[in-house]
């Protein structure tokens, strides 16, 4: 079966004061449908870029795809008209953001809103899609939907906000639902309401999420595989739990071994925490041709600084860019 | 207590309390919303005591009090043998040089007119504590120990990022010398990959200078690594609090119980071994609190008493307490 | 390049906020032309007189000479003095005015603003009930009253233009404070055990300065258009020469010499522009949410 969205070799380009940077270089990946993909890396590595670079929605004039293929569905979305892209977006392909104080308009009722995409998109009336507002905010877990329909956004938590947010990205059932770090914003009983939601919710409707997060382990609770994405390029992909078992690139390695996570046995002794010392390299660095990680790196060699590193494959699929992936 | 035990205590905070206003609904009636409400807790000197709690549970409004910078309503902190809440003039400023602040967001907490040297100086000028030929001196010293290079001294804050202002923030918060250094969120507004280098930091620090920290996190597994002691709070109250090892491993109040299940962990073993612990809804208004016990809204297991009464915190096994009901002297967990 | 050549970070200079707001400030064409509209209308008006020696208030020929005739470049009024000399001294009375003006508004603004967003509670509600009484003012009618009462001088009319134009910087400044002292920097100072004065006046305030400094800048603009409506009125000192001075005195022949009101008008038109376009190129030059970009 074909992959519900094929990704191949997507470059996007933003001009910025210095030039043009590639944001995304080079990026392919595949996304079958009802599965959960998760994109992880620092901020300024290119995952909310990639999830833009899908929906149409890069900054006009800023950012463009220059060279690539996008296909959902047997479509090129890189081709697609702005009206096509509209009536994909919201409708195939739907996304929710971090924050959910400011993604809501804060003048019209949930139950406007979430209405609204129904009518716009189902060409529901008003009365059904009302009802079915009031069904979707029940879907979503929001205790006494009927009375809560009629609320503004300031009346409600943020945990509750993002669930009215995920209600809108869930209306018209999408076979693609792009969360862009859904739960930053939020407190981590309630992002555990939020992921369970997302995981009933996408096996009830077979959605694919694509989970865009910065915290390792998010992606373990929740996604199958994960790509790794490094100033632009992608790092490492594979399945979850092969990953974090055994990284083949230092970068995910250091992403996951820098954070104290909680552990099954907690020890009296606490060593110091694993560095990725440095920082992500300045947008100008992009594109450079070797890798960019080499700064921050260990296992840096000659090699590393004269030319991009090719995608080593290991077993179950898993591929890193990494001169010394065996290594690692 | 005995004398050695009070020798080893730095801060003592007594039923703090802190109270804002909110508008008056009808004639002359005030009603407050009670963002602290009756803590109380100590650290020793050289240690870690972490705060945790989710937004709204008071964590960070107890640390601003603790360090003057809300004003408490009610309580005593006790800083090496004075009520810090009382002491004025001279005093004050002595006391100030002995307890300082390190930042949650290191974009808005370095003033951006001024140089990184001038930001860490700051602190050296307002107090006066140290003659002025002395001051460059420190603060050299103090850039080479957060790990910046001298010349970087004549930059301005938008010119370093987020980890070398959290750097600066922190060589700011040891230039008067401290010995409590109170570190609200120190990482959160920080990428993951820096993260570790400014706890790394931190830690160092602690170890050289013999600094006690009292570190409000929501982050469990930076409080896991980085505290000796916990206290968790609730919509204003404590509602457990032990050293690292028994809070983590046996938690006893549900709701660190569900907090801890709550966060997501790449540990296959924790991950197959935890049971989540969901706790649906949200707090209730702060300022109208239930008459009872806090969570009973929420709690899995409340039973009809909790939202009767409100638990006090009590201590259940040596240096473990808690504030539930449904918790008494065998220490076993209700969930 | 080997491991060992290999950057570790980018090095960054040592750039003072002032560089780079200058170069923000550059990127602004019409400002920087604007800008150089502007210094040629002060040097005329400091230098003019001199290099241009002639009393204003002479009469050099005979009335209502259109430009050009007779060696007077811009003709002669209805009195026939050369309005060339007189927009020359006319400059000056005109920008120092503004700028005067300019000045006392942004000293009672602030001082009212900074007091009113630091110290909440009764300070600021009586402060802003006041600057509300001034805003609700008809200023002009407010300025004539002023005029009025006290004499048309010079410094009177400065003071009554000052009086009716600072709440709109007050209330700039207050709102720059209201959000500055909650910033953590502010804390982090109040931390550090520093004094209120030195947090308004050395902390906050320097940082509240950008939007105040580009209101004063377009502060200076409507001095100079609030002095031509007064003298436009009669309102002002006969014995100085200002831009408003000249159209108010000939505006009887404006039909018969329209050129002895079009010219100073100009004057006026283009001075205000300048300035305005200035205040935008600072506006540019100072926002920092513009320089992220």
């Amino acid at each position: 079966m074909a992959p519900l969205l094929q990704v191949e070799n997507l470059r996007i380009e933003l001009t910025t004061r210095d030039g043009v940077a590639p944001v995304i270089d080079d990026l392919s990946f595949s996304l079958n449908a009802g599965e959960t993909i998760s994109f992880v890396g620092e901020s300024g590595c290119g995952k909310s870029m990639t999830a833009l670079g899908i929906m149409g929605l890069l900054p006009e004039k800023i950012g463009h795809i220059a060279s690539g293929t996008i296909n959902f569905d047997g479509e090129d979305l890189t081709k697609a008209s702005d009206v096509r892209l509209r009536e994909i977006r919201g409708n195939d392909i739907s996304m929710i953001f971090q924050e959910p104080m400011t993604s809501l308009n804060p003048v019209y009722t949930i139950g406007e809103q979430i209405a609204e995409v129904l009518r716009r998109h189902q060409g529901l009336g008003k009365r059904a899609a009302h009802d079915k507002a009031i069904d979707l905010l029940d879907a979503v877990r929001i205790p006494n939907p009927k009375a809560r329909v009629s609320d503004y956004p300031h009346q409600m938590s943020g945990g509750q906000r993002q669930r009215v947010m995920i209600a809108i990205a869930l209306a018209c059932e999408p076979k693609i639902l792009i969360a862009d770090e859904p739960t930053t914003a939020l407190d981590v009983t309630v992002q555990a309401q939020i992921f369970d939601l997302l995981r009933d919710l996408g096996e009830k409707m077979g959605t694919a999420i694509i989970l865009i997060t910065h915290d390792m382990g998010a992606v373990a609770e929740m996604a199958e595989r994960l790509i790794v994405m490094y100033a632009g390029r992608k790092a490492e992909e594979g399945p979850v739990e092969q990953v974090i078992d055994h990284p083949r690139h230092p970068y995910t390695k250091g992403l996951i071994s820098c954070v104290p996570h909680l552990m099954g046995t907690l020890t009296a002794e606490r060593p110091t925490l694993t560095e990725v010392r440095g920082i992500v390299p300045s947008i100008r660095q992009f594109g450079r041709d070797a890798c960019l990680f080499a700064s921050r790196c260990d296992l840096v060699s000659d090699k590393c600084l004269e030319g991009r590193p090719h995608e080593i494959g290991f077993e179950n699929d898993q591929h890193s860019a990494c001169w010394h992936a065996e290594d690692v | 207590m005995s004398k050695q035990e009070q020798a080893d205590l730095l801060l003592k905070v007594d039923h703090l309390t802190v109270r804002f206003a909110m508008k008056r609904s009808g004639w002359g009636k005030k009603s407050y919303l009670y963002a602290v409400d009756d803590v109380s807790f100590e650290i020793k000197r050289g240690e870690t005591l972490a705060i945790v709690g989710e937004s709204g549970s008071g964590k960070t409004t107890t640390a601003l009090a603790v360090a003057r910078l809300v004003h408490a309503h009610e309580g005593i902190v006790d800083l090496d043998g004075k009520n810090f809440l009382e002491l004025q003039g001279e005093a004050l400023r002595k006391a100030r040089a002995k307890l300082q602040f390190i930042f949650q967001d290191p974009y808005s907490s370095l003033n951006p007119r001024l140089r990184a040297e001038a930001v860490v100086r700051e602190p050296l000028d307002s107090l006066d504590a140290v003659p002025v030929a002395e001051r460059q001196a420190i603060v050299d010293r103090l850039f080479t120990a957060v790990g910046l290079r001298p010349e970087q001294q004549r930059l301005f804050p938008h010119q370093f990022s987020g980890g070398q202002r959290q750097r600066i923030g922190i060589a700011r918060a040891l230039a008067t010398q401290p010995e409590l250094i109170i570190c609200d969120e120190p990482v959160s507004a920080l990428d993951v990959a820096v993260q570790a280098q400014i706890l790394n930091l931190l830690r160092r620090l602690q170890g050289e200078f013999n600094l006690t920290y009292l570190f409000i996190s929501h982050d469990l597994g930076v409080v896991q690594h980085m505290c000796d002691s916990v206290a968790v709070m609730y919509m204003g109250k404590i509602v457990e609090h032990a050293d690292r090892m028994s809070l983590f491993t046996k938690p006893l109040h549900p709701y660190t119980s569900a907090l801890l299940s709550a966060v997501p962990s790449v540990d296959k073993k924790r991950r197959e071994a935890t049971k989540r612990i969901l706790i649906p809804g949200d707090p209730p208004d702060p300022v109208n609190p239930p008459k009872g016990c806090r969570f009973a809204n929420r709690c899995p297991v409340a039973q009809p008493q909790c939202s009767q009464s409100e638990p006090e915190l009590s201590e259940v096994a040596a240096g473990h307490k808690v504030a539930c009901h449904l918790v008494d002297e065998k220490a076993i967990s209700p969930l | 390049m080997s491991v060992a050549e290999q950057p570790e970070e980018e090095i960054v200079r040592a750039r003072h906020p002032f560089a780079e707001a200058l170069e923000m400030f550059v990127k602004n064409r019409a400002a920087v032309v604007a800008l150089v509209v502007l210094t040629l209308i002060i040097l005329a008006g400091i230098f003019g007189p001199f290099i241009y020696p002639s009393d204003p208030f002479e009469m050099v020929w005979a009335p209502f000479s259109p430009p050009g005739e007779e060696g007077y470049l811009l003709g002669t009024d209805y009195l026939g003095r050369d309005l060339l000399s007189m927009l020359i001294h006319g400059a000056r009375v005109s920008m120092a005015i503004g700028v005067s003006a300019a000045f006392i508004t942004v000293f009672i603004g602030i001082t009212v603003g900074a007091l009113a967003g630091f110290y909440l509670g009764f300070v600021e509600e009586v402060l802003m009930r006041i600057t509300e009484f001034f805003q609700v003012l008809p200023t002009l009618l407010f300025s004539m009253v002023i005029v009025a009462l006290f004499g048309a001088s010079l410094p009177m009319i400065t003071l009554a233009i000052g009086l009716v134009s600072w709440p709109a910087v007050a209330r700039i400044t207050r709102a720059e404070f209201l959000r500055i002292r909650e910033l953590e920097y502010v804390t982090a100072s109040r931390a550090s055990g520093s004094s209120n004065m030195k947090l308004m006046f050395k902390v906050i305030l320097p940082n509240a300065l950008p939007p105040i400094i580009v209101q004063a800048a377009l502060m200076v603009g409507s001095a100079i258009l609030f002095e031509a409506g007064l003298s436009f009125l009669g309102l002002t000192d006969p014995n100085i020469v200002s831009w408003g001075q000249i159209i108010g005195s000939n505006r009887q022949y404006i039909l018969d010499a329209s050129y002895t009101v079009t010219i100073p008008g100009l004057a006026i038109f283009i001075t205000v522009l300048a300035i305005s376009l200035v205040g935008d190129g600072l506006n540019d030059a100072l926002n920092p949410k513009l320089r992220q970009r």
